[in-house]
């Protein structure tokens, strides 16, 4: 019984945005997002603008649209939300379809819907295009050492541990146990107690693994590709053409 | 290579004595010497001390009574960082060794401790990787390999320390016959010392021309391992079975 393999999230390819430096790709993505949270609610050709500025990155990065198409389902609960803010929230009242519903609502709605949609789409094409141990490296430097070294730990036993819940949970089923109703609550706990003490001792391995070549409680820095000047310059370009949107919109509203 | 009768011993345990701060003892005196270029099979039977004996030589476990010393140099606290450089232990689960994301990543986490920097770095990671046969997978996550793999990456992460000895738990365990062959075949070629660890009679008998039996926290046995392996009285005793239809006195001489 074999690990999973490949990526749920990335999509293998050679295009501009995938060889690019990680962390060029990380900053450009949380500076374009802060842009779009920065633009004022109801000018919707700003977003119009920056979904351009995005669709002609997925469009270089080669990913097929539908590709990102079906990983956006995280963001259900939030269209769940926008959909029924104009119902619950509170102010002057509209017509939409024959419905009555609140203007402030239906305008948060509207542009909850929009800049959720412009960042999950924005942080699956750098998931798309960049792989899960390049993302780490190129955040070495911008956060604390520690977060950085759990977040690799956490990307390397991922698979480890939650092959070993799926074996658990079939060698579970093979004995004809399955979770119907809360009587078997307490199954499911033990296991997961059984789960937390096989983890917890197989951490207590990996650190006697780590002694053993001389670990000191620093983790020598990952590799990581030299960023350019051009790099940044082509990577910057889609966060600084959102924040002139944002500053535009702002200016002319 | 053969065995150099004159320097000291690359690994010399003398007279350990080890209990467990629960109060059970694991080892009561063992004496156990290891020349340069000997490839010894650590036997025993479960519960014998042996991974308590392995935790010892790099100084993981403090000895109770006694002393480990690495060619000439005694196991304490301020000599740890020398000997871990000099003992290099392969545990059992090759995913409990490999944690890093990249298996180039994983094979230079330990010269990077020792301070190994740049190009250096680079090379030795190459050199053990390619003495595993792995060079090629260099770049990929550890979990995306086989477990034979992972298991030869393990003895890279290792060997890219450059060790005086190569310290090996249950290197054949889990493994299919070909990746078992396959490891034996690496380790044949390595020109290093190798004590193992091993439930495998076949594999000992196949790289190792010296065992040491270690039951119930002492050694009772060292010497010849198709001796060893053919004294069946010791076998016995010491729950060590041969599997079955397996006779050691067919098996060709080992030539090294």
């Amino acid at each position: 019984m074999g690990a999973g393999h490949g990526h749920r999230l990335h999509y293998h390819g050679h295009s501009v945005v995938h060889r690019m430096p990680a962390q060029c790709k990380i900053v450009a993505l949380v500076l374009f997002v802060l842009a779009v949270v920065a633009t004022p609610r109801t000018q919707y050709w700003a977003y119009a603008v920056d979904a351009l500025v995005l669709g002609v990155a997925v469009n270089v990065s080669r990913v097929p649209p539908a590709y990102l198409g079906k990983r956006m389902l995280v963001e259900v609960p939030f269209v769940v939300f926008a959909l029924v803010l104009p119902f619950v929230a509170v102010g002057e009242r509209t017509e939409l379809l024959g419905v009555t519903v609140s203007q402030q609502g239906l305008e948060a709605a509207g542009s909850l819907l929009a800049k959720a949609t412009l960042g999950v789409v924005a942080a699956l094409l750098l998931a798309a295009t960049t792989e899960p141990r390049d993302i780490i490296a190129g955040l070495e430097g911008k956060l604390p050492r520690q977060l950085v070294q759990i977040m690799a730990m956490m990307v390397r036993y991922l698979d480890v541990t939650s092959d070993q819940l799926r074996r658990m949970r079939i060698a579970r089923e093979s004995r004809g146990f399955v979770a119907r109703n809360p009587r078997h609550w307490p199954v499911l706990a033990q296991g997961a107690g059984a789960f937390f003490v096989r983890s917890y001792e197989r951490g207590e391995r990996v650190h006697l693994a780590m002694l053993s070549r001389g670990y000191t409680g620093q983790l020598p820095g990952l590799r990581t590709d030299i960023a350019r000047p051009r790099d940044w310059a082509v990577a910057l370009m889609v966060p600084l053409s959102a924040s002139v949107t944002a500053a535009s919109a702002w200016l002319i509203s | 290579m053969t065995a150099h009768p004159a320097e000291p011993p690359v690994l010399d345990v003398r007279s350990l004595a080890y209990a467990y701060p629960d109060g059970h003892q694991a080892l009561y005196g063992v004496d156990l010497a290891v020349r340069r270029g000997e490839r010894v099979a650590l036997l025993g039977p479960n519960g014998a001390g042996k991974t308590t004996l392995v935790l010892h030589l790099n100084g993981i476990l403090e000895a109770g009574h006694g002393s480990v010393q690495v060619s000439g140099m005694t196991v304490g606290k301020d000599t740890v960082a020398e000997v871990r450089r000099r003992v290099g232990l392969v545990f059992q689960d090759p995913d409990d060794q490999l944690f890093m994301p990249s298996v180039a990543d994983d094979v230079a986490f330990g010269p990077a401790n020792m301070g190994v920097k740049g190009p250096e770095l680079a090379a030795r990671v190459e050199h053990a990787l390619e003495q595993v046969g792995m060079a090629e997978f260099a770049n990929r996550p550890p979990h995306h390999l086989s477990y034979g793999q992972r298991r030869r990456v393990a003895v890279a992460t290792v060997l890219a320390m450059q060790p005086e000895i190569l310290v090996l738990d249950e290197p054949s365990s889990n493994l299919d016959p070909a990746s078992r062959r396959e490891l034996a075949d690496i380790l044949l070629a390595l020109e290093i010392t190798v004590l193992m660890v091993t439930h495998d009679l076949p594999y000992a008998l196949e790289l190792c021309p010296r065992s040491v039996v270690l039951s119930d926290g002492a050694i009772v046995a060292d010497g010849d391992t198709r001796t060893v392996l053919s004294d069946e009285q010791l076998m016995t005793a010491h729950r060590l079975e041969l599997p079955y239809g397996f006779d050691p006195s067919f098996v060709p001489r080992v030539t090294s």
